[in-house]
């Protein structure tokens, strides 16, 4: 799968981030971290429904679902005092969410890569990002009831 | 020593060995519009800064900016003056210190800043969270300082930091380990809730002593008395301040923080922080390691 070929929300995103200056892209993601909505309540009030990503620096909690309908659904929740971790959930859900679940799992593993972060934020910073996206297709996997194979990285 | 700014006289940091090395959140308000004070936030998070710092405050990100691009090791004597003119620091500032997460990597930087022995290092005891708790101005404004002359200054690694041969021949000696209980006793080959950073092995080095760093930290992230400090470390632990000690951790943040409070709060005179800590003895061919052995009761 080539940059032309991921989902359109998420190419975009690639596109604006590996097209900014370096420094730019440090405030893309921050605006993405502010872009993470609330959980909904159901999770709000039930937190241990939400799978944690042990990968990530600080504490980050996602939870993956497909509708009936084959659509998925993100939810992802971290910190305010971990930025950076948000800012990464920010960008799955922004280029992830409401996409079937086809698509979802067609994401290449080398998603973090393609936004160019590696010299602004350092490699060991993205694996967590690495990691929550390969989570959340191991998951709709399962929701699918297919096989469950090992997470793409992390 | 150059001591541009006078000392903080708060009778808490009176206690301790070398107080001229710390400052309180309520002095460095009444500071921080002094031309030769810069105020240095470091962070485990990149972006935390950038949603808001002490008003005036730079950014020095451990990762991108004190390390070598390309050899593990931290930047020369002609790299560290770039970057500090870049960032508008004098060889005689009065640099403070402070960051996130009871300031591991605030005093990381500090450490990493006396290789290249500038005078008047200090650390905010507390760092942000006790500023943010007080309720203190910050500010999402970029500072804007004028490019220094900094003096390119080679880098002294003899005094403060340890090489994995040096450790070897260190064995026997006093060494302590400031992991968490799971990794010292190889239950876990990292911090718990953390990324795997790649140990093959897990245990400690022979003969080290367990003594998790967050114990000389209070639950406000400032530093415990000199007496509960003393009683840690030269009561539990048995070291003296004559002793030869080296410290490590994971990739030696940690440890930053623990030999910050053994030279500049009890006075040891030798004090080595061993970088390459777990995250090198965990890989490194036929070193010896010890698990599951006695950690201080």
């Amino acid at each position: 799968m080539t940059a032309d070929t991921l989902p359109p929300a998420l190419a975009e995103i690639v596109e604006d981030f590996s097209s900014a200056p370096p420094r730019d892209r440090l405030e893309m993601l921050l605006e993405y971290a502010g872009m993470l909505p609330p959980l909904p309540e159901r999770y709000r009030e039930h937190p241990e429904r939400l799978e944690p990503v042990p990968e990530c620096q600080s504490p980050l909690f996602v939870a993956t679902e497909v509708e009936p309908d084959g659509t998925v659904r993100i939810y992802a929740d971290a910190p305010q005092e971990a930025p950076t971790t948000r800012g990464f959930a920010g960008i799955l859900r922004a280029g992830l969410d409401g996409l079937p679940a086809a698509e979802v799992l067609a994401v290449p593993p080398d998603l973090t890569a393609r936004l160019a972060l590696s010299e602004v934020v350092s490699p060991l910073r993205l694996r967590g990002a690495a990691a929550l996206q390969g989570r959340i297709q191991r998951r709709v996997r399962e929701l699918q009831g297919g096989s469950v194979e090992p997470a793409a990285a992390g | 020593m150059t001591v541009a700014l006078p000392l903080d006289t708060d009778p808490k940091l009176a206690e301790y060995a070398h107080p001229e090395r710390l400052v309180t959140t309520s002095w460095l308000a009444d500071h921080l519009d002094d031309p030769n004070l810069v105020v240095v936030e470091s962070d485990e998070d990149i972006l935390l800064y950038e949603t808001g710092h002490i008003p005036g405050a730079v950014k020095v990100d451990w990762h991108t900016e004190l390390n070598d691009a390309i050899t593990r090791d931290y930047l020369d004597g002609e790299k560290f003056a770039a970057l500090m003119r870049d960032k508008g620091i004098g060889r005689d500032s009065t640099v403070v210190f402070y960051g996130d997460k009871s300031n591991w990597w605030a005093a990381y930087a500090l450490w990493v800043f006396s290789l290249f022995g500038h005078p008047d290092l200090r650390l905010l005891d507390g760092g942000r969270a006790k500023w943010e708790a007080e309720e203190r101005p910050t500010t999402t404004d970029a500072p804007s300082r004028v490019p220094s002359d900094y003096p390119s200054v080679e880098r002294d690694d003899s005094r403060i930091r340890a090489f994995r041969d040096q450790v070897l021949e260190h064995l026997g000696k006093p060494l302590v380990d400031v992991r968490s209980p799971d990794e010292f006793s190889g239950k876990l080959l990292h911090m718990a809730n953390y990324p795997q950073e790649g140990a093959l092995r897990g245990g400690h080095i022979p003969g080290a002593k367990s003594v998790p760093w967050a114990r000389a930290a209070n639950e406000d992230g400032t530093f415990k008395s000199r007496a509960e400090l003393e009683q840690l470390y030269q009561g539990e632990a048995g070291l003296a301040p004559g002793d030869d000690v080296v410290v490590y951790c994971r990739i030696g943040e940690r440890s930053s923080h623990t030999w910050f409070a053994l030279t500049n709060l009890l006075g040891f005179e030798r004090v080595r922080n061993y970088d390459g800590s777990w995250t090198e003895w965990g890989n490194a061919v036929r070193v010896p390691i010890e698990r599951e052995a006695e950690a201080t009761a």
